[in-house]
């Protein structure tokens, strides 16, 4: 293989040593930094587990309960720290078990290093056991892959692994090892990537599109701001307040960029998209500026393309090229890290206020607030609602806690009503809407970030699919805090088969085991909620817990999220019943 | 821009790893877009592969892919052209019977006036190339059709732009 890596800086500066290419592996990971990876033995991964072994004091390898918690586990240690998370498997159904993980990692362009053992090199295409092509099936859904064959490879595709996971737009990278490169003895050294010829992670910043960007929102009437991931990917958080402040920019996030700017500033306007909030989606189609920052139009924020903002100019400031143009064409494209493009923006901002197009903003949550949230946090009605959690949990965390949801009603419910004061604090499936996402990614978060509060916040449905992995919490004892909310239903399938299908609910109710002794037979401290006097009570009991804890909230079985652009309706059609 | 099909040529600059025909092909695979031809080969730049991929696709829908080329780790640099762009060959060999070519002279002027060249001729059969646009092999294909073809094959389409493309300076920049 060619690695065609640039310049390198030594990090281990003596002289070679011997070592197996099993070893080779576990220094690799140390020289990387890596304190903990996620992952499950077999037979094409052992001779590396082995190295684990006699490395674990400085290299801690949890045994998650199925590999897909493996890469849930390493995203969520990888989106609340920046760093990059790693998994590791055995071959063949080890390995594709990996799959769904490297995808949602993908798609959320989350760093990450897989590390798959492979059958030996004289067996390859061979059937052996065990034996699958994980380069081959993980091509589409990894940043990057690559086969090691020999043990003299495993240094220089590390190094060039991780470079690649965590620089530029982040990515998931697979590598496989075969057995016979695992045993096999070579002089190690360990240079750390600094480059790759083919590979430019980071686009140059054309300064003349920044003063385009620049005059136009200067010029601009109506500006509103769409912030993504980018901004804390690029760690741009800082930049991106100071812009919005200066240019008094009404401005709302994507889901994966929920976080980055506190919920409690005056000009964070709220989410967009399909559940976003009624004044950032319904206004989307009357500003005159639209500047996208560190986003990527996915289909779930614009609606149908052929109504979304067609009056405003789109400055689209992003660090990856193949996204300008792809979704929205846009009228300025300042390609960059969001770090380093929004800090030449800022001193070129004029100081602007523009207070009646935020009482535009106002009014429509006025609107908003009296029609859903209102109901949502304050329900006059029997039943608990998933709103009334959230606001329980944001008056006991005061907003500090990270939060991880699963995918489907809670999700929308967790992302809308979340308080937050801290950044990389909403961790969540976003792109690719993975259930089981947020059990095993709770676990990783915590791992990486034990001084904080890490709550996961998982539906009915998805606590189902990973459930297993209460058996990792029992056994590390990772102090994580989980609430499922149970409504006895797959609830976005439900809420659309009632909207959408005329309430045929094919497959969508579901009859749930006793929860709280499922946790408790993994010796998991867990408690029921049907009452609402009881809730407040029960998330403070929860939170003051000294270890995991898994509270179950019975809520209302047929709420549904609100608001809502129906699929391929416009931004404007936004409906709030 | 236009959102009709045309025909392009891809032209990619890479390096030459294993997995990355698998990785460039399932950009394509992904749309649901038929790939007319692919070749790969060494390029003028020593260790870069130069492919040329023929599609027929809209401007708009190129303009993407190309861009999701780009973004592959070890593609350094992807150009899509139309024909009028680039000057282009595609190539082709005839498997035909020697009994032919010493018994019908009319196959003999065939080659002649199509400038075929004649690889190699024993016994049994000749081997007859031919290089050139796609109309002037299948006109070739059309007129040896009817004394019967033993076998039949043609190369993918190879490419060189009228355009420079400047990609040893991007390779500098790359890692400047």
């Amino acid at each position: 293989m060619q690695t065609n890596t640039i310049t390198r800086e030594k990090v281990v500066t003596a002289k070679t040593e011997r070592l197996t290419g099993s070893e080779a592996v576990v220094k690799c990971l140390l020289a990387e930094g890596v304190d903990v990876l996620y992952g499950y033995p077999g037979g094409a991964i052992m001779p590396v587990y082995d190295e684990l072994f006699k490395y674990q004091d400085r290299l801690h390898h949890v045994l998650t309960r199925h590999e897909q918690g493996a890469t849930h586990s390493a995203q969520g240690y990888a989106r609340i720290s920046g760093k990059v998370g790693v998994a590791m498997a055995t071959s063949g159904p080890g390995a594709t078990n990996l799959i769904t993980g490297i995808a949602d990692a993908q798609i959320d362009s989350t760093p990450m290093v897989c590390i798959t053992g492979q059958v030996g090199s004289h067996l390859l295409g061979s059937d052996a056991f065990q034996e699958t092509d994980i380069v081959g099936i993980s091509t589409p859904v990894t940043k990057w892959n690559h086969q090691i064959t020999k043990a003299s490879e495993i240094p220089s595709v590390f190094a060039k692994a991780f470079y690649i996971a965590k620089s530029g737009r982040p990515g998931p990278v697979l590598i496989d090892i075969t057995k016979d490169a695992q045993f096999e003895e070579f002089d190690f050294v360990y240079e750390k990537c600094t480059g790759v010829r083919s590979y430019k992670p980071v686009p140059n910043v054309d300064l003349a599109a920044v003063k385009n960007a620049a005059e136009i929102i200067n010029a601009a009437k109506k500006p509103m701001i769409v912030w993504g991931q980018g901004v804390i990917l690029g760690e741009a958080e800082k930049e991106l307040k100071a812009v919005i402040e200066k240019a008094g920019i009404p401005s709302a996030w994507t889901i994966l960029g929920a976080s980055a700017v506190p919920t409690s500033h005056p000009l964070n306007i709220g989410m967009v998209g399909m559940h976003g909030n009624y004044a950032p989606n319904k206004l989307t189609n009357e500003c005159d500026v639209l500047i996208a920052i560190g986003m990527r139009f996915d289909d779930r924020v614009t609606g149908n393309l052929a109504t979304y903002a067609k009056q405003a100019k789109v400055i689209h400031f992003e660090i990856d090229p193949a996204e300008i143009d792809k979704n929205v064409k846009t009228d300025v494209a300042v390609l960059g890290n969001s770090k380093e493009t929004l800090s030449l923006l800022l001193p070129l901002l004029e100081q602007k206020t523009h207070p009646e197009w935020h009482q535009e903003f106002k009014d429509l949550y006025k609107i908003e607030y009296d029609k859903v949230i209102n109901n949502d946090l304050n329900p006059k009605k029997e039943g608990l609602t998933m709103g009334e959690v959230l606001k329980e949990i944001n008056v006991q965390t005061k907003g500090d806690a990270a939060i991880v949801s699963d995918v489907g009603q809670h999700q929308m419910i967790a992302c809308r009503y979340a308080e937050f004061t801290t950044t990389k604090s909403n961790i969540t499936s976003g792109g690719l809407g993975t259930m089981g996402f947020a059990l095993p990614a709770a676990i990783g978060a915590k791992m990486a970030a034990p001084e904080r509060d890490v709550i996961a916040i998982i539906g009915d449905g998805g606590y189902q699919m990973t459930i297993q992995e209460l058996g990792t919490i029992f056994q590390t004892k990772v102090p994580v805090k989980i609430v499922v909310l149970n409504n006895e239903f797959l609830g976005m399938v439900r809420q659309w088969q009632q909207l959408f299908f005329d309430k045929r609910y094919a497959s969508t109710e579901m009859v749930n085991p006793d929860f709280v002794t499922i946790a408790k037979g993994y010796h998991i401290e867990a408690k029921r909620v049907d009452k609402r006097e009881d809730l407040a009570t029960s998330v403070k009991e929860m939170m003051e817990h000294d270890g995991a804890y898994f509270l179950e909230v019975r809520v209302e079985k047929e709420g549904n999220v609100f608001p809502m652009i129906p699929t391929g309706a416009s931004v404007s059609d936004i409906r709030l019943e | 821009m236009s959102t009709d099909n045309q025909l392009y040529t891809i032209s990619i600059y890479t390096e030459n790893n294993v997995g990355l025909l698998n990785r460039i092909s399932a950009i394509f695979q992904r749309r649901k877009i038929n790939i007319k031809s692919i070749n790969t080969s060494i390029s003028e730049i020593d260790g870069v592969s130069r492919w040329s991929i023929v599609v027929s696709m809209s401007e708009e829908q190129i303009r993407k892919v190309i861009g999701q080329i780009e973004k592959q780790v070890e593609v350094i640099k992807a150009y899509y052209h139309t024909d009028d762009e680039t000057i282009y060959q595609e190539s082709c060999l005839f498997k035909i019977k020697s009994d032919l070519l010493f018994e019908d002279p009319q196959i003999q002027n065939i080659i002649k006036e199509s400038h075929a060249r004649i690889v190699t001729v024993n016994r049994v059969f000749f081997v007859l190339e031919k290089s050139g646009r796609r109309r002037e092999v299948d006109l070739l294909y059309r007129e040896l059709k009817p004394f019967g073809i033993m076998q039949f094959v043609r190369s993918g389409r190879i490419s060189v732009t009228k355009d420079e493309l400047k990609v040893s300076p991007i390779l500098v920049a790359f890692q400047a």
